[in-house]
């Protein structure tokens, strides 16, 4: 089975049915099935969400780039931090960077202040932090490789050219 | 008051329109319309070609070409055409730069026929080529092509139409609309019949980089014995997502690619030149992004084909291009009333067979240009409609 194929549809669509994707890629909708259950359990297959664009909705909702500066623990390195870092449910992702600074934390909240706060009173604090710089983010223009922002969202303009 | 009736050229007066029209008015007018009708890629060109158009214009570069384009595209389609299909081409004389394969198609042509003589051209096909031999003083001989064979051209059906006055068969594979294939047997036996009656060939081979299943397209010029005898046309609109840029090539034997630069000499003066800069990175470094559209088509192809068969339509399984023709003879309907009821009905676009030629009755043509979600949105609507009727 083509593995990158089959992940690289699901990235895409999710929402695919094993008898589609096994159509698609030439394979039995029972291996299909098998791999996907392998690959999850494997956890290459982490989760399946609704990419969403709340700024159409009426939900408030706020999101920040938050750079850390970290002191590295003995023996543990960043690792011990980062633990600590994404427990918080406000915390989307962690990533360990190279560069001017040593993590980046994506941190959404229901207002600019909430998370202010958040960053104030538990990201701070947390032992080994030595700086921390909140960037908040003022529009999306494209997430996990979909265009968000309506002016730049694709249009078929293509017509027949059978027209007499 | 000019009488205009009295003025026009009768025969360009005469040649039919292609009726189509009136059924893209419908779809263009209807609100949540899913449209699986185009005739082109639904990609974008390529990002790294469109940048080699744009640094073109950036540094000026906007004179004419040389009248049968830049030596060092010629270079490049030359090494393409060997390199893909085995097919040698001399890029000094024997390649010819166009404004699409339309126009190569339109010069080859205007080339070789004179008053009375007869084209033979397979249907179902593209529109272009019965009006073509028309405006030549050619009369354009049609042979229908059959489900049966897979919309193959067979020996037979050649044979069978040939007469004195055969000048020039047009080989229109991969097909569109039918999306089928000629495998190198099938085009031995046709090249056997073009021996025989000493005919030439117009191999409009544009959809050549988009065959699926495990054998590969093969040109017709790659025959033995029939380069001589064969105007191979392609381009970049279908293989490397460049419809908009209008640009495509002939190759063939000297002295017919010598006169067709002529008449295009006269007529067009050279292709676009910011199209020959991008066709030139296209030719030189765009393989990978043919290998990588060919995929994705692939996929929706099966995709599509597998949703046809389960509302059951009965079709075929196409190897080339981008379409499906499957049979709507079950319903009952005619082509035209099927696809008129299902934009009506269901908001989905496809065209019916009838407009490729009269043997396309019976049938409609479904490109799988789209996404995946396009695709399987216009299959459950299909389905829906199916159940209806």
């Amino acid at each position: 089975m083509k593995t990158d194929r089959l992940l690289e549809l699901l990235r895409e669509d999710a929402q695919l049915t094993p008898a589609q994707l096994a159509v698609m890629l030439g394979e039995k909708e029972e291996d299909v099935r098998k791999t996907i259950a392998a690959l999850e359990k494997d956890g290459v297959i982490r989760g399946y969400h609704a990419l969403v664009n709340w700024e159409r909705t009426e939900i408030h909702r706020a999101t920040a780039l938050i750079e850390l500066r970290v002191t590295p623990q003995k023996d543990t390195g960043f690792d011990e931090i980062a633990g600590k870092v994404m427990n918080f449910p406000e915390v989307e992702s962690v990533y360990l960077m190279s560069g001017g600074y040593d993590l980046a934390v994506t941190v959404t909240g229901e207002t600019m202040s909430d998370i202010a706060m958040f960053v104030s009173r538990r990201l701070a604090p947390i032992g080994g932090v030595l700086s921390t710089a909140t960037h908040f983010v003022l529009t999306k223009y494209k997430d996990g490789g979909v265009i968000f922002h309506s002016d730049y969202e694709e249009r078929d303009e293509r017509g027949s050219n059978l027209c007499d | 008051m000019i009488d205009f009736e009295s003025l026009l050229n009768p025969t360009a007066k005469s040649i039919k329109p292609s009726g189509i029209r009136r059924f893209f008015d419908i779809a263009h007018e209807m609100e949540d319309v899913i449209s699986l009708s185009v005739g082109e890629p639904d990609f974008h060109t390529p990002w790294h070609i469109r940048e080699a158009g744009i640094e073109s214009l950036e540094k000026g570069r906007t004179r004419y070409t040389p009248n049968r384009g830049f030596i060092r595209l010629r270079e490049a389609i030359s090494g393409f055409l060997s390199r893909h299909y085995q097919v040698q081409y001399a890029p000094e004389s024997e390649v010819l730069v166009t404004v699409g394969g339309s126009e190569a198609i339109d010069l080859c042509i205007r080339s070789l026929i004179s008053p009375g003589e007869e084209v033979l051209i397979p249907e179902p096909s593209f529109v272009c080529y019965v009006p073509i031999t028309q405006m030549a003083g050619g009369v354009p001989v049609i042979i229908e092509t059959k489900a049966e064979n897979e919309f193959r051209l067979t020996e037979e059906e050649l044979e069978e139409k040939i007469t004195e006055k055969t000048k020039l068969l047009v080989l229109p594979y991969p097909n569109n609309p039918t999306g089928a294939v000629m495998r190198r047997e099938d085009l031995e036996a046709v090249a056997r019949v073009v021996e025989r009656h000493n005919l030439l060939v117009l191999s409009d081979e544009i959809y050549a980089s988009l065959t699926y299943g495990n054998a590969p397209h093969v040109s017709f010029a790659s025959l033995p014995g029939m380069r001589e005898r064969t105007v191979l046309v392609n381009g970049f609109s279908k293989s490397h997502s460049m419809t908009g840029w209008r640009l495509g090539y002939a190759a063939g034997p000297k002295e017919i690619i010598g006169v067709m630069t002529k008449l295009h000499q006269f007529a067009i003066m050279s292709a676009p030149t910011t199209s020959q800069y991008a066709a030139i990175e296209a030719m030189e470094n765009g393989d990978e992004d043919i290998e990588y559209m060919r995929g994705q088509y692939d996929m929706r192809r099966r995709l599509i084909l597998d949703g046809l068969h389960q509302m059951g339509l009965s079709c075929f399984e196409p190897e080339g291009a981008f379409y499906v023709f499957p049979s709507i003879q079950s319903t009952g309907l005619t082509s035209q009333e099927f696809c008129e009821k299902l934009i009506y009905s269901h908001h989905v676009a496809v065209i019916p067979g009838d407009a490729f030629g009269a043997c396309g009755e019976g049938f409609v043509r479904i490109s799988y240009s789209y996404s995946i979600k396009h695709i399987t949105e216009a299959l459950e609507r299909m389905e829906a409609f199916l159940k209806e009727l």
